[in-house]
């Protein structure tokens, strides 16, 4: 939602486009809130008031609040850089492989996605050897599985892996 | 002094051995939880939760709590050397913790800030002694309408307090209460806001929006930043600590009201946060170097750490003596009494004497303990936040999936978790608050029910919010909070027409 059309021209979006983005989206879910309240009903009924009442008011209260802002932002200078590209692409590199991770977590488990994360990070961002890389890439699941598994009783998602190692 | 007697009593138990041993594992652990960026006293709490189900509910509950009290501690050393509020009730230390550190001054500032903590916890402490009691009594009084009045002040102070945009802190708040309301209405029964998807029928959890907002926002921001924590040095010996300890006697009257502040809005379930804002805020309209607030003026570390102390720990007295938590970390020790099969409420004080009284003395041990513990590890905390963030950063991210899954053991919470994260760091970067964001997740609910529940009762008339004293001025409180910054700018445009005239 911060990524605007407008910004494309300088080194990155621009703080007021990204700020304009924000209050409409907000709007927009103050509108969908708004449409589920009355769903639910927003008058009264046996039980006093009835389950849209609250949400109604908390919908109309996110609409006037957003339409401020937007008015506040229109106003706003435009020089600002919400960030520049590099930046949105270094947050890119967490957003993305964490993505991919919380994705495959279902699939392949919890401790093996973890061991490959940690992995990855440590190779792109930080360029370590690959001794290391394993030593902490492996070590930390590890220990995760121990203190989980093992001292909380808490299981975790596991997959195929751990399926395959008995566990 | 049947009181003494249970304290004393409590003393012997929470000075046993293991106790001691649980109590120094759960500051460290704590501190670490509170220096460590996108892991705090709530999810940390909850993540560790399950470590506690072999022990006894007193030493469980003295763990626990440690961890709190050593998030709390935490929060204020990533606040000053790195200007990143480790808490979100540390936000307000950051405004002159951090410039004191830039100028050098990192050690007195830290100590202000651990001294102040103290003093606002044992200033807690006490007080829960003297009317966790009593404190039932009174309160049980409170119907609906007096509930909601005190949630009412609590979030219009955000409004009135918070350094952003007054609109954009209703827009935060108020999406936060949208959230709240997702899922099953705990007066009808009905379902609303899910849009027929079924893994909305069980609503938003608070956990998953901390662990989002706080923690992958917080990580997102960071490495924006250019993957490395840009802090000052930690520079603690003995002497900045007397000298520090020498000056701080002159806050006196700052400290006080921040106590009491503190353990008001501890109190009410206000909380930590909006505490050590609103504390921030009078001290600095209330000091005589107020416009030196925001450069490093150690009174403003003062004001916003003793007040979070203080609401930090009082926010255990409602809990403890009505079941209803003061602040989410207290929400999550709540839920720990029921899983140690305790019913948490006055009948605690009656029948688990042992339990109550043994926690009430192990909070003064283990702040000394804290004390301690945070004035001699400062450097081994703040050289945690050394390790290079690409290893950082992958195992906050781990913890924290790990966290979000135990909340449920679901993972389309680790899903929620990453889109929280998402959200956190676009509207932080638009200046959006996300605390009272938060607050609104976890009390809406309460908030809504008390507010129909009154509507209820005077038939639909909003007059029940002024029927008696005690709910209008609650209520007037909060508009005068509400409209503080129009104040402010009145106040402001007076000011040059007299210097004019």
């Amino acid at each position: 939602m911060s990524d605007d059309s407008h910004g494309a021209a300088r080194s990155g979006p621009g703080q007021r486009s990204a700020e304009l983005g924000v209050a409409v989206v907000m709007a927009l879910f103050a509108l969908l809130v708004i449409y589920g309240s009355i769903q639910a009903g927003i008058g009264w009924g046996a039980e006093g008031p009835k389950a849209g009442f609250f949400p109604f008011y908390v919908g109309i209260a996110i609409l006037i609040a957003s339409a401020v802002n937007f008015v506040r932002a229109r106003g706003e200078s435009s020089s600002e850089l919400f960030a520049d590209w590099g930046q949105l692409r270094q947050v890119l590199a967490v957003v993305v492989p964490t993505a991919v991770y919380v994705a495959v977590i279902p699939w392949i488990g919890l401790y093996v996605a973890s061991l490959i994360l940690i992995a990855f990070f440590m190779k792109r961002l930080g360029n370590y050897g690959w001794h290391q890389i394993a030593a902490i890439a492996i070590g930390l699941p590890l220990v995760a599985f121990v203190v989980f598994e093992r001292w909380f009783l808490v299981p975790l998602p596991k997959g195929p892996i751990e399926a395959w190692l008995g566990f | 002094m049947e009181e003494l007697a249970n304290l004393m009593h409590g003393f012997s138990v929470a000075l046993q051995p293991f106790n001691i041993g649980v109590m120094f594992l759960g500051i460290v652990l704590g501190v670490l939880i509170g220096v460590l960026p996108g892991l705090g006293g709530a999810n940390g709490v909850a993540i560790l939760l399950p470590l506690t189900f072999t022990m006894s509910p007193t030493s469980a509950i003295i763990m626990l709590s440690c961890i709190y009290w050593g998030a709390l501690f935490g929060g204020a050393i990533t606040s000053i050397l790195f200007n990143i509020p480790g808490e979100p009730w540390s936000v307000a230390t950051t405004f002159d913790g951090h410039p004191m550190a830039q100028k050098g001054k990192a050690g007195e500032a830290l100590t202000a800030a651990f001294t102040s903590s103290f003093v606002g916890a044992l200033f807690a402490i006490v007080m829960i002694t003297l009317i966790a009691p009593l404190v039932a009594a009174f309160a049980l009084k409170f119907g609906p309408a007096e509930q909601f009045s005190v949630y009412f002040l609590a979030f219009c102070s955000f409004v009135g307090m918070s350094k952003e945009p007054p609109f954009k802190t209703i827009a935060a708040m108020f999406i936060g209460f949208a959230l709240a309301a997702v899922g099953l209405d705990s007066i009808t029964g009905q379902l609303r806001l899910t849009f027929g998807t079924e893994t909305l029928l069980t609503g938003f959890n608070f956990l998953i929006a901390v662990i989002g907002l706080f923690g992958i926002g917080e990580i997102l921001l960071s490495i924006e930043e250019g993957l490395k924590f840009r802090g000052g040095k930690a520079g603690m010996n003995p002497k900045v600590v007397l000298q520090t300890w020498a000056e701080l006697p002159r806050y006196w009257a700052t400290s006080l009201r921040s106590c009491i502040i503190g353990c008001w809005m501890g109190i009410s379930p206000a909380g930590a946060t909006p505490a050590s804002f609103m504390s921030y805020g009078i001290a600095r309209r209330a000091s005589k170097r107020g416009n030196n607030f925001g450069k490093g003026e150690i009174e403003g570390v003062v004001a916003p750490e003793t007040a979070a102390h203080a609401a930090g720990t009082s926010a255990l007295l409602p809990m403890l003596s009505l079941g209803v938590p003061g602040s989410p970390t207290a929400a999550v020790l709540l839920g720990g009494l029921l899983i140690w099969g305790l019913q948490p409420g006055p009948l605690l004080f009656v029948e688990q004497k042992e339990f109550v009284w043994g926690l009430i003395a192990s909070m003064y041990i283990s702040n000394v303990v804290g004390l301690i513990v945070v004035l001699t590890c400062v450097p081994l905390f703040a050289a945690i936040l050394r390790i290079p963030f690409s290893i950082i950063a992958p195992v906050i991210l781990v913890i924290c999936a790990i966290g979000a899954y135990t909340v449920h053991n679901s993972t389309f919470d680790i899903v929620l978790m990453l889109v929280f994260g998402i959200i956190g760091y676009v509207m932080k970067k638009c200046d959006y608050p996300l605390a009272p964001m938060v607050l609104a997740i976890v009390l809406g609910d309460k908030a809504e029910e008390n507010f129909r529940q009154s509507l209820l009762a005077s038939q639909g008339s909003l007059d029940i919010f002024w029927s008696n004293g005690l709910v209008g001025s609650i209520m007037a409180l909060g508009l005068i909070a509400l409209f503080w910054p129009i104040f402010n700018v009145l106040w402001a445009r007076m000011r040059p027409a007299r210097a004019a005239t």
